[in-house]
């Protein structure tokens, strides 16, 4: 039987790996090429050399976008990790309705984000006016911190999930010891549950830095970029240089940025898997 | 034994089925016109404007049963032509038909525009004016012409004490405005509908409001384009904007909000007199039966400049058909033949004067039904000049970005600071759009 299962595994392998090469791999090598081009459509692409990267690094809306996504992924990753923390914690404390709450708050994430985009859209714009201020369209302020309160609000219901698998699986035994050990609540949090869930804040911390790094539909529908690109992140930028411009060059420096910004996700969430990886403990 | 081979056999059949899914998923994504049929050619045309996507559909079928030569349209969602073209074009069975909507738009496409100047269509066209070039070839043609300006209710007007005939310039438009303003708790109605800045709405002043300031100036220096504005007429331009703003249905501070629906209905439920907007409004006023003919006026937008008593609608095209030079022999020939046919045989005409409403330049053109069409045409008869479409000339879409951000910011707080910032986007924006659009 071994041996079949090793003679057929190419046969049964092939199929994935083909879509895997034809989905991905092709076009990924394909598109770091286009970045050394001029191009209007992939088949009349003309090398030239690597222009579109130092145009794309002298545009400052491009930094400017770069900062901004920095500066949101900063306080979203924090802000979503510790309110998901804190719901997990208060939902796998067996008080009443758990399951409704935890249906709650997952349910924001069901919803899409350009349909989510443009309802805090309507609901941002409607309290602005009321207190008479100057609406999204024309208010950086209120296009940052906007988009924060609408991360979290989709966000924290999902990675709240994950806490609470976490959670879960520390047993009940540890936290038991620690109690006759004479450790405080604090202190059982602090130096037996956090440990025990590294491995979900791994995940919960990778997920939200390359979602808020990613983050495209919700900044479009909410902010669309205004006023003047200063709310625009760095996937709205490299879709409004490739799609928004007209002109033979932009397409080449809009790939561009795509591989610079591929590289610049790819280097921060490896870092990041590191650091938090190393602090995981064996159960 | 017999379990082995049961086993492989079993495994075969897994391998096989997966390898026709795969298969299966291929053949679903045909490619509209890969079934070429052998000499004849075939069409595929990338349609721009979702509003006529079923005459479309309906005359290429006449086409088709006519002359045997399948035609296919496709119709990219509204806001997603470049994106659909860039990709259809990428692809095997690309469109043999597809449009540009002026210089700016033809610098991305170039490259694929097949030379028309010795076509039969180029030669139906009434004026040289609708053909698109690109140095001495002809890159594309203007199938449609559409009008703007100052779309009117005749009886609200006529409720607020004034005749379309007593409007006659900038000052006379400014006054009826002002006078409803000052009586709208009395009379239940605004001046202007929102001039909402909302996407859905923000082009018909970036856009096409900003034209007027830029005709003009064209016109001073002689000029059909321009690599640097002056901006002359923005004192103008401000003015207008004011006028706009402050005469409307809503707080100018609210206009960063509101849409083109918003400022539509408003129209529609009578809450205003005058909103501004083109000929392919007419369809939705005049829909539901809400407005006949005989209640809506089109009338020029005046800046106060120029010659006013002899201006007439802005009256353009940024519709301009090009045929893809990548493409079969075959096929091109057959979507020249079929671009010819659409504008020269009564079914063709008929179709795009009567059931989509269009003007088309063209020789054998029917009368369009469109009440704006024909004000346009009587307008023209009576010896006032149309204003041309300049903004196919602006630089680039970023430069009308600019432009719009600062007119909204200017909307929420109208400082002297604020529209010196709509000057600079305008003036110093253009240079330097024009620059990088260009620069290579």
């Amino acid at each position: 039987m071994q041996k079949a299962m090793k003679r057929y595994a190419p046969l049964f392998i092939m199929p994935t790996f083909a879509a895997f090469l034809i989905g991905f791999i092709i076009p990924f090598f394909q598109g770091i090429y286009l970045s050394f081009c001029q191009f209007t459509t992939v088949g009349n692409a003309k090398f030239n050399g690597i222009t579109n990267y130092v145009k794309a690094f002298s545009d400052s809306f491009f930094s400017h976008a770069f900062v901004f996504t920095v500066a949101f992924a900063l306080v979203s990753i924090i802000s979503i990790n510790v309110a998901a923390f804190s719901l997990a914690l208060l939902l796998t404390k067996g008080l009443k309705g758990t399951n409704i709450f935890r249906t709650v708050f997952f349910m924001p994430n069901l919803i899409g984000g350009i349909v989510l985009g443009y309802i805090w859209q309507i609901l941002i714009n409607c309290v602005l006016s009321i207190t008479e201020k100057p609406l999204l369209a024309l208010n950086t302020s209120a296009g940052y911190w906007g988009l924060i309160v609408l991360m979290c609000w989709q966000q924290i219901g999902y990675m709240m999930i994950i806490y609470i698998a976490g959670l879960q699986n520390v047993s009940e035994d540890i936290i038991e010891a620690a109690k006759i050990d004479g450790a405080a609540n604090w202190r059982v949090l602090w130096n037996v549950k956090l440990p025990m869930v590294m491995p979900s804040i791994t995940i919960c911390v990778f997920l939200t830095l390359t979602n808020s790094f990613k983050l495209f539909d919700q900044n479009l529908a909410l902010t669309g970029g205004e006023p003047n690109h200063a709310t625009e992140m760095l996937a709205l930028n490299i879709y409004q240089t490739f799609y928004a411009r007209a002109g033979a060059q932009w397409k080449g420096i809009g790939q561009a940025k795509a591989v610079i910004f591929c590289i610049i996700v790819i280097l921060i969430s490896v870092i990041q898997l590191r650091s938090t990886r190393s602090k995981e403990v064996q159960q | 034994m017999k379990k082995r081979v049961i086993s492989h056999l079993f495994a075969g059949a897994l391998v096989v089925s997966l390898f026709a899914g795969c298969g299966a998923s291929d053949d679903g994504k045909t490619e509209p016109s890969k079934e070429k049929s052998d000499t004849k050619g075939s069409v595929y045309y990338l349609n721009f404007k979702p509003e006529q996507d079923e005459d479309w559909q309906e005359l290429a079928k006449a086409y088709t049963d006519s002359t045997g030569i399948p035609v296919t349209v496709v119709t990219a969602a509204s806001g997603e032509y470049e994106t659909t073209l860039m990709s259809e074009m990428g692809k095997s069975g690309a469109p043999t038909l597809f449009q540009v909507n002026g210089p700016v738009g033809l610098a991305n496409w170039k490259d694929y525009c097949y030379d028309l100047s010795d076509t039969d269509i180029y030669k139906e066209l009434t004026s040289e004016d609708y053909a698109l070039k690109d140095g001495d070839s002809v890159a594309g043609i203007a199938y449609v012409i559409e009008s703007y300006g100052i779309i009117t209710n005749k009886s609200l007007l006529s409720q607020a004490g004034y005749k379309p005939e007593d409007i006659q310039s900038f000052e006379d438009l400014k006054k009826a405005a002002e006078d409803i303003t000052s009586r709208k708790d009395e009379l239940g109605f605004s001046a202007f509908t929102s001039a909402g800045m909302d996407g859905s709405s923000d082009w018909r002043f970036k856009t096409h409001l900003a034209n007027l300031p830029i005709y003009f100036e064209y016109q001073d220096e002689g000029i059909g384009t321009t690599d640097a504005i002056k901006g002359t007429y923005l004192d103008n331009y401000r003015a207008m904007w004011d006028l706009y703003i402050e005469n409307s249905t809503c707080n100018p501070a609210e206009l960063a909000a509101k849409t083109g629906d918003d400022s539509r209905n408003e129209f529609l439920n009578k809450e205003a007199v005058f909103f501004q907007n083109g000929s392919w409004e007419y369809a939705n006023l005049t829909g539901d039966e809400t407005f006949t003919d005989d209640e809506l006026v089109m009338i020029p937008i005046y800046l106060g400049v120029g010659d006013e008593a002899d201006q007439g609608l802005c009256t353009g095209t940024e519709n301009y058909w090009c045929v893809n030079k990548e493409a079969e022999e075959a096929d091109i020939q057959a979507t020249l033949d079929f671009i010819d046919w659409c504008v020269t045989s009564e079914t063709g005409t008929k179709s795009m004067g009567e059931d989509m409403g269009f003007v088309i330049p063209f020789k054998s053109a029917v009368e369009s039904n469109n009440l704006f069409v024909k004000q346009d045409a009587a307008m023209t008869e009576a010896g006032k000049t149309p204003v041309s479409w300049n903004f196919p000339t602006m630089p680039s879409e970023e430069w009308k970005n600019g432009v719009g951000t600062a007119l909204t910011a200017y909307a929420a707080d109208q400082s002297d600071t604020n529209w010196t910032a709509v000057v600079s986007a305008f003036v110093d924006g253009w240079a330097s759009e024009y620059e990088l659009a260009n620069g290579q």
